[in-house]
Order: structure tokens, then sequence, then C-alpha cells
């Protein structure tokens, strides 16, 4: 199994847009390292047969009449933005590549 | 040079599904509403919301796949696929990914081979897919706040199917023929308006260059918010050629992601994709499988408007026309409806196929528009058949009259006598016209008379010309050949 | 001090007796609660809105509209369930600022049968821990012992509970955040069956796991509550469409069908507190003189079933919190240069270290490469939890064990080590993971401080295991101890 290392905390980090300190992804490093360590006792059990649970109960697909509703009054769909123009969203702007 | 080549592309497309609600908020679908008017809890993303699957996309969805011959999978699952985007509100999208809801299918297109033949080719379909969409991005806020984006969310949460074909194209001109082909469709079974300007189908192209008859693909690179028709072939050709640069030159292509300038109609890398983002998808938890049963799969089939495949081979025998021409004919849905409205008005099928196939289509792809964009009607065009049979006005002054008929509709008849072109019908007038010419060219006749038939068409033109082309050529030709036969007859 | 507050069926018989008006109530329960501030059991009061429904109440009483029995007690809910107009934190700094536009289900059901809600309740941040002590509101403390915790996540509202500033609270479930608390603190908690109560409003935290659930101080105040936030959602495709049964109508006191199991692993377990044990073995042997039968079963998987809850729910989180990016709600880091820094400065500034740790950990477990090895991985082996279930429930239709290792741990104890901390819900964790209902009641003391039985029943059979509950309960009076008055 695999073990965090402080460059695997930064890769993990950045993928869930979080930033640490060098200690801090240190600290981490260790406590994650030492969680995985103890969730690789999964690997005792043979599940090759196994099916994955995604969910504890059987449900038939729930599905939706094609009925608009009305939409959020706008003063209540932007009323938590933290920044905005109009009635949009205001964000900075993306400085290289695609993606934020 | 990109003839040494073999080109391999693939072809995505996402097509907004004709829905009133989005796929999983029950926010009503619109375009050009204001800045986050249409949206709800669900499509904010706001803390505790849930999605509820909307039943009538998964229609659009099964019946989209039957159209397209994929093996519809009744039991699919919808994924998270989770990156960060400011149009993207829950910080992941709801898609499908290892378990989509069709698969395998094909598409057929007429494409034209070097020597200039149309023929059929199919085209895989790899699988089809349901997803959100996300919102809209408006870069570079000019007001106040100045260097950032605008978020829009009324788009966010609105259906989305995607196809994603086999890499089956060989050229940038198959490629367009596919789309073409595949908008029609989609039309045609009223899944999606498929509007390109209003961003109901978009394409994003993946193309890879090898030597002919190596036996593995090239690296690919992919072209993305090809936003028309010609956008897709100009950016194709110019991403041929970059990579034929490339090649020629005895590099090698990286995998990349590009846009398409079409003002210096280049390609420019935006993006290399050294490492595959990790979208860490898994089954979404707030959903379960999506399950039905084959019964409901059936009579998504028995409620499958009509094919154009199916129309094609009707066409064939409903309306005694070659292949080729019913092909043409059902090339689109609303030329195909038409065309079938135009006979019902006219009472006969060929007169009315020959005026759509010859004048019709030749506007219509001159113009680069859909009939929907003309003022014709079925009822103008059968009329201005009626006037050419009755003699009113010939063939071909009816013909120049068309494109104007067409793109400002009006009366006919009306039309035909301010431009002054009622026919010729006087028999009179004719016989003197052609005793006049007789006269005037004794040699034609003479030649004529010793076998050069063809001078026949020599003396039909001068009395066409006489009469400024307001006669009927075939009672013109008639006439004359009776005068000259018994002039042959006449002269010991 | 002003009077702890009754219990539900209490106060629903005084106000229909009109010896007491709702206005009365809620102002006590909104006077015992500002009493009883330092304990930290609430984030905050709607005491305007709260007694203005009084008002509307006692109103309707009088002109014989009262929308329920219950119409006009007060209660209180975790600071998870989003109530319109109403902030919602969930403890953190990332909601700061945000309030609700529109209802979570629960609430909408409680107000369709006005019941007030007073307050919302402390908890760990994003429901992620076993002591609300990860707030930011600052520790919440055992009513017992206010230098222990109430246990966690639900920790205010067992707390508000244990301490009578209302006769119940909804909390939330996902590893054991209500049967926990609930244990630590004396009280009663009850974790529904996986989709029997709509999970639409609650902030996700792992939504294969999450249930919302009463907490109250008896079993038929957790059966009156139960009530009336089951049943179906449509705007929820994981809410159970199975009809609601009359659950108070269950509690006959009749145990002569019940069968308890009795785990071998859960009572051969390491790090339990042989007092714990015997309070528990205590307690089933007095349901067996009361009629019911005894066996042993046997959940061989059980000691897998914490890795696979912190992988699976931590997978879970990791998405589910990736909305909280400052774009549209919520705090927003300031000074940003761009949109990269937007997320990243406002996440780690808007988190706390536990929620980041899971969310870390989560991501590593969906990320490419390690997605077989550890969260399909771990879906397997929940399967293999489940059938441990199914097959032990074949031999009986409760099974008994301690809700937790030990008792409530003092503040402060558990926060070094993360581990220590996610092995205290040994016990709890492996009923989210299989989807049955399971509650927790006290049954006894250990140093001074409570001992949670808990119960566990099929899915769907909540009547069954409120039934079993109840049947104890009348045949003991823990739950009828409150914790000394603070001063």
């Amino acid at each position: 199994m695999a073990t965090f290392t402080h460059a695997e905390v930064r890769r993990i980090a950045d993928l869930a847009r979080l930033a640490f300190s060098d200690a801090e992804a240190e600290r981490l490093a260790q406590e994650l390292d030492h969680l995985l360590a103890y969730v690789a006792q999964l690997n005792e059990l043979d599940t090759r047969a196994v099916e994955p649970t995604a969910h504890a109960l059987p449900l038939a697909t729930p599905l939706r009449p094609d009925e608009p509703e009305p939409p959020l009054a706008p003063e209540l769909a932007f009323g938590n933005a933290p920044q905005r123009e109009g009635t949009a969203f205001f964000v900075p702007k993306v400085i290289d590549g695609d993606e934020g | 040079m990109s003839s040494n080549y073999e080109i391999v592309i693939g072809l995505e497309v996402h097509t907004q599904l004709a829905t009133r609600s989005k796929l999983f908020s029950t926010a009503p679908v619109v375009y050009g509403a204001p800045p986050n008017h249409s949206v709800s809890p669900v499509c904010l993303g706001l803390p505790g919301v849930l999605p509820v699957l909307n039943a009538r996309a998964v229609e659009l969805a099964i019946r989209t796949a039957l159209a397209l011959h994929c093996k519809v999978h009744t039991r699919s699952v919808f994924a998270r696929k989770n990156y960060f985007y400011p149009d993207l509100p829950k910080g992941y999208q709801i898609s499908q990914y290892e378990e989509p809801i069709a698969t395998g299918g094909y598409l057929e297109i007429e494409t034209e081979s070097a020597q200039g033949e149309m023929h059929s080719k199919r085209i895989g379909i790899t699988r089809v897919h349901m997803e959100e969409d996300a919102g809209k991005s408006i870069h570079d806020a000019a007001s106040g706040a100045g260097n950032g984006s605008l978020v829009d969310l009324n788009r966010a949460g609105v259906p989305l199917l995607e196809i994603v074909s086999e890499p089956d194209l060989r050229s940038p001109e198959e490629a367009r023929a596919y789309l073409r082909s595949l908008r029609s469709l989609l039309r045609y079974i009223e899944v999606s308006e498929a509007d390109m300007e209003k961003g109901q189908f978009r394409c994003d192209a993946n193309i890879s260059l090898r030597t002919a008859g190596a036996p593995r693909l090239g690296t690919r690179t992919e072209l993305k918010n090809l936003n028309s028709f010609r956008f897709v072939e100009g950016a194709l050709r110019a991403e041929i050629e970059r990579q034929a640069g490339i090649l020629d030159a005895g590099g090698t292509v990286q995998q990349a992601t590009l846009a398409y300038d079409p003002a210096s109609r280049r390609t420019r890398v935006l993006r290399l994709k050294e490492n595959a983002d990790d979208y860490r998808y898994f089954p979404d938890p707030d959903l379960v499988p999506l399950v039905f049963d084959d019964e409901k799969v059936e009579s998504v089939r028995a409620n499958l408007p009509e094919l154009p495949a199916q129309k094609l081979a009707r066409f064939e025998q409903q309306y005694e026309l070659s292949e080729y021409d019913a092909r043409l004919l059902t090339a689109n849905r609303s030329l195909a409806d038409f065309f079938e409205a135009s006979v019902v008005e006219y009472g006969q099928p060929k007169p009315v196929a020959n005026w759509i196939l010859r004048d019709l289509l030749q506007l219509l792809n001159t113009r680069d528009v859909d009939i929907e964009a003309l003022a014709l009607t079925p009822a103008l065009l059968a009329q201005l058949i009626r006037l050419v049979d009755a003699g009113r006005v010939t063939a071909r002054h009816a013909r120049e009259l068309f494109p104007e008929l067409a793109e400002r509709g009006g009366d006919p008849a009306v039309l035909i006598r301010e431009r002054g072109l009622e026919a010729v019908s006087d028999g009179g007038l004719l016989e003197r016209t052609a005793d006049e010419v007789i006269a005037a060219h004794p040699d034609s006749v003479e030649r004529y008379k010793n076998g050069e038939e063809k001078l026949l068409n020599f003396l039909m033109g001068q009395v066409m010309q006489r009469t400024q082309g307001k006669a009927n050529p075939q009672a013109i030709r008639e006439l004359l050949a009776r005068k000259l036969t018994r002039i042959i007859h006449e002269t010991p | 001090m002003v009077e702890r507050l009754g219990t539900l069926r209490e106060l629903r018989d005084a106000l229909a007796a009109r010896a007491i008006s709702s206005q009365q109530l809620v102002a006590q329960a909104l006077e015992r609660a500002v009493a009883g501030k330092s304990l930290h059991h609430y984030v905050g009061l709607r005491s305007k809105a709260a007694l203005a429904e009084a008002a509307a109440t006692d109103a309707r009483r009088a002109s014989g509209a009262a929308r329920s029995p219950l119409d006009g007690v007060p209660i209180a809910i975790k600071d998870n369930m989003v109530q319109r107009g109403e902030a919602t934190t969930c403890a953190s700094r990332i909601l700061e600022g945000f309030v609700s536009p529109y209802d979570s289900g629960v609430v909408e059901k409680l107000a369709a049968a006005g019941l007030i809600v007073i307050g919302r309740t402390n908890m760990d941040e994003f429901a992620m821990g076993s002591s609300t002590e990860h707030s930011i509101y600052g520790s919440a403390h055992n009513p017992w012992d206010l230098e222990r915790t109430p246990g966690g996540s639900s920790g205010g509202s067992a707390g508000a509970v244990a301490f009578g500033s209302v006769p119940a609270a909804l909390g939330s479930d996902t590893g054991g955040s209500i049967r926990q608390p609930a244990a630590c603190c004396g009280v009663v908690g009850l974790k529904p069956t996986y989709g029997r109560v709509s999970r639409w409003g609650l902030v996700a935290f792992a939504s294969s796991l999450d249930q919302i659930g009463p907490l109250a101080r008896t079993t038929e105040d957790c059966a009156l509550l139960l009530q009336v936030i089951a049943g179906h959602d449509r705007r929820d495709s994981t809410s159970l469409p199975e009809p609601v049964p009359d659950y108070t109508a269950a509690l006959t006191g009749d145990v002569s069908d019940l069968v308890i199991g009795i785990p071998v692993e859960y009572f051969n377990a390491e790090g339990v507190d042989p007092e714990v044990l015997r309070c528990v073995r205590t307690a089933v042997v007095e349901l067996e003189k009361a009629g019911a039968k005894t066996r042993e079963v046997s959940l061989p998987h059980l000691r897998y079933a914490i890795a696979t809850y912190y992988l699976l729910a931590t997978a879970e989180a990791s998405s589910n919190l990736a909305r909280y990016d400052g774009v549209r709600y919520g705090r927003r880091a300031q000074d940003v240069r761009d949109l990269h820094e937007l997320y990243r400065k406002t996440r780690s500034e808007g988190f706390g270290a536990e929620v980041k740790r899971r969310i870390l950990l989560g991501t590593f477990v969906l990320s490419s490469g390690y997605y077989d090895a550890y969260y399909r991985k771990a879906q397997q082996v929940r399967t293999l939890l489940r059938r441990d279930f199914e097959e032990a429930f074949r031999s009986c239709n409760i099974i008994a064990t301690p809700t937790a290792p030990e008792v409530a741990f003092r503040l402060g104890e558990k926060s070094d080590d993360p581990l220590t901390m996610y092995l205290s819900d040994v016990y709890t964790v492996s009923v989210n993971l299989a989807g049955i209902p399971g509650i927790s009641l006290p049954c006894g003391f250990a140093h001074g401080m409570p001992v949670g039985l808990q119960l566990l029943g099929r899915a769907l059979e909540e009547a069954v295991l409120l039934r079993t509950a109840d049947a104890y309960q009348r045949r003991s009076d823990w739950h009828t101890r409150t914790p000394p008055e603070v001063a």
C-alpha cells in the first residue's frame, strides 16, 4: 500500500485546493501515513468475489416529472454572494491554464 | 505534408436535451435570462441540497441511443467528476463514467470519395451518456471590480447528452458530414433543438496522424470550443497541418488541448496534458443507479419519430424516387416535411422533387440556411409549378424567379406579371416568328435537310431570342420540327 | 436557575391541559439555555422568532386549531440542518454569514407539527468528530461533568437535552454522532434506518451514511419525535418510500418475541472499559428477566468497520465539501490575486484541522491509482459487514452492544491522535455502514458518568427497536436521573 510522503501531501492538497505550511504538511504526512497503515488491514480480506455496496438498502430509481418549478427569487439566489456584479457572482481571474 | 499521413479523428458532441426543467433540479431551462434568475438551491450547490433525476431526460437519452443503434443499458450509474471551477457550483459535475446509459452504436454519413462519388460510411458511436451542464463564466468583467470573471448559473444543471464517436473519421470533410448528420438526427427525433448558436450542440475533436499502415494511433490532441461546422473543419485542417509539420521535421506531437483562431486559421496550445486531470470519479452517493426494464426501452422505441433511414426507404417507395434523390430529400427533417407537404399541395411527387432537388437545394446551400429561414411555403411552390404547367411562364423564367420568390414570398402570378415574364403562348405569333427564323437562316435549314439535326437547336434558340425567352421551348421545338419536316417533303 | 423542562410527553400533556402556555414554555427554554451558556450547547438562539411562533401557537390552541399535540413545544436542532432565514454554520468558519434561503425537510415537518426551534446546537465542524471540541464556538461541556465532552458530533443536542433546556433535540448520525453523545450525556438517541428521514437540507458529510434522528430523555419521546420527522421526501433520492408506522402504538411493553443477539466480537473487544461492559450486561439481564431471550451471534468483520468507515466517509466528504469555495456563499478569503489563491486561501482558512485532515484522506482514497485499493475495497468490505448483520438477524431481532467503549472522556484528552479518537466509534460505525437503525439509552454509570446501551434493529424495524428500549425503561430508572444543577 501507499505511504504518505510530504510530496504526496502536497499533491493531494492541491487537488483539494488546500494549502499547508511545511510543518503542517510534515505532520499531516505522518498522521495520514499512520491512518493508512491502520486501514491496510482491509487487505487481510479476500473480496475478489464481493460486490461493492454503494447503498445499504435497495432502492428503485426515483424519477421526477419534467415540471419546472419557480426558481429562487434573485435576491435569495445571490443574497449570500461574497462578491458580485449585478446579479452575477464575481471571481478573480484565472492566471494560467483553464481550470481554477 | 499532411498527405503523407492517415488522419484519425474522433468527435465528442455535447447536446442539450429539450426538457423544460434541469437534469437534477426543478429550475426551468431558459435562454437569455438575466444572470442567476433561473436557479434553485440545487443549481447553486447550497449546503444540504440533493439531486433528483428528470424522467424526460432519461427518455430522450434512450431515444437518442436507439436512433444511434446503440445498446441501451438498463442499468447505468451516475458518477461525480470532481474538479474546481467557478461555473461548477458543487465542485463536481454529475455525469456517467464507467456505466453509461448506452454504448456501441453507429451513425451513417454520406461522404464523397476522391473520384467525386457519394457513398455511405458508418461511423461508430462509442458511448452515449447523460450529464449536467455547467454554468457560464464571462471572462474579463469590465466594470468596477475589474480583472475577473462573472459567473451565471442559469445554465448549471441543464441536461446534456455526451455522444462520443469512435475515431473512424478520416478527414475534416467527414467530420463535418458526421456533425451535420448527427445534428440532423437529433432534430429529427426531437431530442434537442441542437442550435449551435444557443450552445445546444457543441463539439470537441480529437485528432492524430499516423503514417499509412501504421498499426498504432499517433498521439492525439484535443480541439475544444468549436462553435460552428466551419470552425470544426477549419480547426481540423489547421491542426492537421501543424501535426504534419512536426512529424515531417522528425518531432513528436505532444498531448495537448488546443483552441482554434479562425482569423489566423491556426490552432494554438492552451494546455499541455502532461498530467492527466484526476477527476476522482466515483458513483454519486446521493443517487441510486438508473434502472429501468426492457419494456421501457421498447416503449420508447415504439414512440420514436420516423428515423431518417425509415423515411428514406418510405420516400423511395411511396414517391418512387431514386435512392439518391430520396437521400437528399430526407437529409434533414424540415426539408423532408416540406417536400411531403408540397406533394400534398401539388398532387404529384416528381415535379416537386425536381424543383426541390435542383432549385431549392441550390438556394439553401448557397445561402447556407435551413428551409425555415425562407419564405417559401409548400403552397407557393405548388402554385409556381402549376403556372409552368399551364404555360403561363416558361420553366426557365420560373427558375429565375425562384430565389426571389423563396426568399421574399408573395404571389408567383403577380411576380411574373411584374417582371413581364408572362409566357408567349400566342400560336400565331410563334408561327410567324418560326417562319421568320427559317427565312432568315436558309443555310442552316439546308444543313438540317442534309442531316445535321442539331441545327434544330440553333433555330430554336433564334426563336427564343426573338420572343425574349417567353415561349415554351417544347412548343417551339415541335413547331419548328413540323415546319422543317414539311419543307423537306416539299422540296424535290 | 430556572427549572429544567419536562419530557416531550409531559409538556404535550401540560399544553393540552392548559396548565402552561407555549409562550411560557419557550421563555423557560430560552432562559435555561442562556443560563447554561458556558456549556456551549448552543451556537445561537432564535429568541424573537421562537416567542412569536409560541404566541401564534397559543392563539391556535385557544381556537382549537392546534397543528398537532406537540404544537408549541420547544425543541433544538443541530447547526447542520438548514432553516430558511437562519444562519447555518455547521460550526465552521467557512460558512460564516451563510443564511439559508430554504428549509430542510425536517424543519418543514417540525413546523407542520408546530414544534418551535428555539436555537441551533453546537457540533463538531461539519459533523466530523466525537467530542464537539472541533467547533469555532468552543468546546461543548458535558452537564454531568463540565471537564468532560458531551460526545459528538451532536454534543450540543445531547447536552441541551441532558441539561434540560429543551425536552428533545434533533441530531445527525454518520458514524455514531447521535448515539455516542446520547450515551455520554445519559439521554436517549436514535439513528433511524438510512433513508427513513429526509436528508434534504441536511448539510452532507457522508451521503450514504448520514441520517437525522431524535434525542430525548425517554424512548417514548424519541418515538413521538421520530413520528414527526420520518417519511418519504421526493427531494431526496435516497429517501425510502415505505409508509411510516405508528411508533407510539408500538410501545406495548411486550418483550416476549424478542431475541436479543449478543455479538461476541463486541463484548470481547479490546480497550473496552469493564465497568461499561458490566452496565450493559446487567441491562441485558434485565430484559431477559422481563421475558426476552438472548443468543450469541457473530459479526466476524466487525473489526474492519472503522477502517471501512473512515475510507468511505472521508471520500464522500471530500467531494461533498468541495462546494465550499467562497464563490457563491460563506466566507471568502481577502487579498487574493487570482482564482487559484481564492480557493486555497478560503478553504485553508475556513476549514479546521480535523476537517482538512479528512478531506485529504478522502481525496487520496478517490485519487487515480488508489481508488480500487481503497475506496472500492472499502465498499466491498461494507458488503461483508452488511451480510454479517443480515446473517445475525436471522437468529435474533435485536442486537445489544455497548454504545461506546468508555464513558465521556475529558476535554482535550483525545485531541492529539486522530486514530485514537476514531477508535472510540468502534461500536457505532458498523450500524451506519449497514444502514440499520440503532438507539442508545442510559443503562448505568461508571466513574460517575452515564453508560449507554446500544440496541440495533433490522432495517425499517424502528418499532421493534423502540419497543425494546421502552420495555427496558419501564424496568429501569437510569433515564430519570439528571445531572447536578450547574450553579
